[in-house]
């Protein structure tokens, strides 16, 4: 019997959370084992367990993938989140990098100083507004159906979900604009393995805060 | 008869330089069309064409592709430069990847603040001879093969013999610590495809200079 994927992370979101989600929605339980030392990283390092020295790291199926394109694009594949062919896949790829552009600056969003903070915020803001959110709003407008891709659920409609969920924590009059990416967000939350991550004691963390950032920096300092 | 895949992007290297190598190593004619106005690139964005509003875009099989990498995973597909099951495809994404982040640095350095450039430059140097040739080194000294994965040309193959001419642009002897290295470049790019790319008159790009990288800030005005 295969054991767990195992995640080597921060306990923060950073590069690791679109993984939990893709994990969650494939109905995959995992391990994690965070980092809290700058000796935890270095010891993964010296181990040889980090092809570029970086995180987030995945044991699985007797690998240890780094990247996390890489990471999301295998396990995309291995639970058949990946549409059915080579172009539901550029689909899938375009969409999720997009979205992975717009998650790229909620990422560094606690790294940055507190002086630049509103700006960042309202920059964010604005790509979701005028770039990212029309983007997929036409999209399902365009097909009509219930996945943003092949009729399917697949890692587009996760990392989406991701977004959203985000997005609307951070102003929810953002979603209200997008009627079909709300239907989006409440059809697909409650499918069973997604309805059980978004419920308390699931592995989603609460949005990185101030402190877990001045315990991310000292490891980031490495 | 297919149409020739169409670019759209400045005539320079940019983030289509990885995407004119995959074509020319698979033998592949393309189109070009270079965007020398901002008047262009709005009337792009108005067309539609461009899901984020961004390029590059590729034109290929009825789709309208954005998203480097998007583009990149999607042809390397359709032309067999992708391995031959999941787990050599991961690895060629994780080499790739990682072979991608030093070539970003490279990229966006033409951008960077003159009194940053020698900083920047270094750290290039650096990271390349301490973090990403020293994978790549081992990867060929325990397989012994001609190639990075499955004994086969890929996309991994491609990319990195890209970011090493790339970074050989700016230390010619980046290489002198990495023999099997050495081997590699020479045996990629006596491929006759790529020999053919390699030869003045190909559609592969010059290095960037100041004129490029005024070209590009003025038509995305940053």
């Amino acid at each position: 019997m295969a054991g767990k994927p195992k995640l080597h992370y921060f306990n923060a979101w950073g590069r690791m959370e679109p993984i939990w989600w893709l994990l969650a929605a494939a109905g995959v339980e995992f391990e994690e084992k965070f980092l809290e030392s700058a000796e935890d990283l270095e010891k993964l390092r010296n181990d040889g367990y980090l092809m570029f020295q970086q995180v987030p790291m995945v044991e699985t199926d007797r690998m240890k993938l780094v990247q996390t394109t890489a990471i999301l694009n295998y396990i995309a594949s291995k639970y058949n989140l990946y549409g059915k062919d080579i172009k539901d896949r550029a689909l899938i790829d375009m969409y999720t990098e997009g979205m992975a552009d717009l998650y790229e600056m909620i990422l560094l969003l606690p790294l940055c100083r507190p002086e630049e903070k509103d700006a960042k915020i309202a920059l964010i803001q604005e790509k979701t507004k005028n770039r990212y959110f029309p983007a997929f709003e036409i999209v399902l407008k365009s097909h009509e159906q219930d996945y943003l891709v092949g009729n399917k659920l697949s890692w587009a409609d996760m990392q989406l979900m991701e977004l959203l969920y985000f997005v609307e924590e951070l102003d929810p009059s953002l979603i209200s604009i997008f009627p079909l990416l709300q239907a989006l967000k409440t059809r697909i939350s409650n499918l069973p393995t997604v309805k059980k991550f978004l419920q308390p004691g699931s592995p989603r963390k609460p949005p990185t805060n101030a402190k877990s950032v001045e315990e991310a920096r000292k490891l980031f300092k490495s | 008869m297919a149409a020739k895949p169409k670019l759209y992007y400045f005539d320079g290297r940019g983030r289509m330089e990885s995407i004119r190598w995959l074509l020319a190593a698979a033998g592949v004619e393309f189109e070009e069309e270079f965007l020398e106005t901002r008047e262009q690139y709005e009337k792009l964005q108005r067309d539609g064409r461009l899901l984020f509003g961004q390029v590059p875009l590729v034109e290929v099989d009825g789709m309208m592709l954005t998203q480097t990498r998007a583009i990149l995973s999607y042809l390397a597909a359709k032309f067999n430069f992708y391995g031959k099951d999941l787990k050599e495809r991961v690895r060629i994404d994780m080499y790739v990847d990682g072979t991608l982040d030093l070539m970003t640095m490279i990229m966006l350095a033409p951008f960077q603040r003159p009194e940053k450039k020698q900083e920047t430059l270094a750290s290039i140097l650096q990271k390349a001879k301490t973090r990403y040739f020293p994978v790549f080194e081992k990867i060929l000294k325990e397989h012994g093969e001609d190639f990075l994965v499955g004994n086969k040309f890929s996309w991994a193959d491609i990319q990195l013999l890209e970011a090493i001419l790339m970074v050989e642009e700016l230390n010619a002897s980046v290489l002198s610590d990495f023999p099997l290295l050495k081997a590699f470049k020479t045996r990629i790019s006596n491929i006759p495809t790529i020999k053919k790319f390699l030869q003045p008159g190909s559609q592969r790009k010059p290095p960037p200079d100041t004129h490029y990288a005024n070209l590009v800030s003025n038509i995305l005005q940053f």
